[in-house]
């Protein structure tokens, strides 16, 4: 019975440490690529690319996938909000769930795959490789030239995308209320204006802000810290997809309570 | 000078380096031999600060460098120039890009006229077409991406270049082109090299001292002709290619 609790104890207390060590590192990496921004000729270039490359790249899915849950958010508001409650309410909770939580979250959680897969295995494959041995041999830092375009390509390009995407789902919301509701758009557009506050917005692009930060900093840290190979680029990849995920969610909860609830 | 003293290195349970202590000289190449995996990349490595010693010291040109700070480990590393056992090219940059790359002084690597020029230089020096320039690193073959990593390691005309196995994988006409480019680097600009390689044909013919490396320690050293007459037994086992043979002879592959 001891021996299970000191084994207990050893687990548990390998778990803490290597949490903490990881903790470590990566505000270490975050500290490194603040560092990198005084080589401004380095990052800049490399960041236009960054950001055209994931921004194009990106637009097409998240369009698409914004297209559908704008559509789905009217179908279901019509589908609940039917008898003694005013139709132009569909208008309200369309624009409201897209603005609020949709667009950030759902944008978020597909570029966390799509993006944080790319940066981490591209990271990953440079590790095991020795490109970034190399680049650190030639005197030179992997935070301007890898990193920190990543990361700012990411903060640059995810919010215009939830823009897009806002815009989008919006649009398709409203057509598919049109087609399958009997709601006007009259209705639809005095619903969508009752309950809006410029804050909203200020909202949106803030959640998508500090979504783009996660998605760029954690799949740069998986990415930049690879072990051990091919198999060690599928295990950075897969935990940078995770993690991002994971930590989308839990930022969306804490930024809810502290911009919205008073 | 690089100056190695009792150097130790470990990976988990197994021990790399086990006191390793070894000088080079301004202006020479050292040919560091040894049978695989006895821990002469990671050697190197330690040189260049991309891997710090469990214990002992490194110096180079009096610079501590396992304590250096970021700042001072990236200006040290300008000074040196380091070929990777498999290139370790930039794969998403072209050749032009890599070798630019290089180029470490933050005024040629920004003048666009210069630095076309001496990325050409450098290739040619490789013996490699202005043609190559435009390819990506997936288009060549592996030679190729082991002559543009030697390319890119001396466009910034460092005054130590490390070469981990720059021969390898190579044809014998460009091993020779390797061997006489490395000879000239030392001879006419006084780069100081240190190249790690298998080719004890090529060590010979390039090097000004040759070390054996091997259980983790340096076992012997001296110029080519002391090494070729050394009677330590690790080195006859090494010149006659003993080492190879040994699990065969011994049956540890049945």
């Amino acid at each position: 019975m001891s021996g299970l609790i000191v084994r207990l104890q050893r687990r548990t207390g390998r778990v803490v440490l290597d949490t903490l060590a990881s903790v470590g590192r990566f505000a270490g990496l975050t500290a490194e690529i603040a560092r990198g921004t005084s080589e401004v000729r380095i990052w800049l270039p490399r960041t236009f690319a960054e950001a055209y490359n994931i921004g194009l790249g990106s637009l097409f899915i998240v369009l698409l996938i914004s297209a559908f849950a704008g559509g789905v958010t009217a179908l279901q508001a019509g589908y609940q909000f039917t008898g003694n409650i005013p139709i132009y309410v569909v208008g309200a909770i369309v624009t409201q769930s897209i603005v609020l939580e949709l667009g950030p979250v759902l944008v978020g959680l597909i570029l966390a795959g799509r993006i944080g897969a790319r940066y981490a295995a591209e990271l990953g494959t440079m590790r095991v490789t020795e490109q970034i041995d190399a680049l650190e041999s030639l005197g030179r830092s992997p935070a301007s030239h890898l990193l920190l375009p990543k990361v700012l390509a990411c903060i640059l390009m995810i919010p215009v995308l939830v823009v897009f995407a806002d815009v989008m789902a919006l649009v398709a919301g409203w057509f598919i209320s049109k087609q399958s509701l009997p709601i006007t758009d009259q209705d639809f557009a005095y619903g969508a204006r009752i309950f809006w506050q410029p804050f909203n917005a200020w909202y949106s692009l803030i959640k998508a802000t500090a979504f783009a930060a996660t998605i760029g900093l954690v799949s740069c840290y998986y990415g930049y810290n690879t072990q051990h190979g091919a198999a060690g680029v599928g295990r950075s990849t897969t935990g940078a997809v995770v993690s991002s995920s994971v930590l989308i969610l839990l930022l969306d909860l804490i930024l809810a309570k502290l911009l919205l609830v008073p | 000078m690089i100056r190695i003293r009792d150097v130790h290195k470990r990976f988990g349970a197994m021990v790399v380096l086990d006191g390793v202590t070894l000088d080079v000289q301004d202006g020479e190449t050292l040919a560091l031999l040894g049978p695989s995996g006895t821990g002469k990349s990671v050697l190197l490595k330690h040189i260049i600060g991309l891997i710090k010693p469990d214990a002992g010291d490194i110096d180079v040109d009096g610079l501590h460098v396992p304590t250096l700070d970021r700042d001072a480990l990236a200006k040290l590393r300008r000074t040196i120039g380091y070929v990777f056992q498999n290139g370790a090219l930039f794969d998403s940059d072209n050749v032009y890009e890599n070798i630019r790359l290089g180029l470490t002084d933050p005024n040629e690597f920004g003048d666009d006229a210069f630095a076309r020029e001496r990325v050409s230089e450098c290739l040619r020096l490789v013996n490699l077409p202005d043609s190559t320039l435009a390819k990506m690193p997936s288009e060549l073959s592996g030679g190729m991406r082991k002559r543009v990593g030697i390319a890119r390691a001396i466009a910034g005309r460092p005054k130590y270049v490390l070469y981990d196995e720059p021969t390898s994988g190579l044809d014998p006409v460009n091993s020779d082109i390797i061997d006489g480019l490395i000879r000239r680097l030392n001879d006419e600009l006084g780069v100081t090299g240190i190249m790690v390689t298998h080719d004890v044909r090529g060590a010979f013919r390039t090097a000004d001292r040759i070390a054996l490396l091997t259980g983790g320690k340096v076992v012997a050293e001296g110029t080519p002709d002391e090494f070729r007459a050394s009677q330590v037994p690790e080195v006859r086992a090494f010149l006659e290619r003993d080492f190879d043979l040994a699990p065969l002879e011994t049956g540890l592959l049945q």
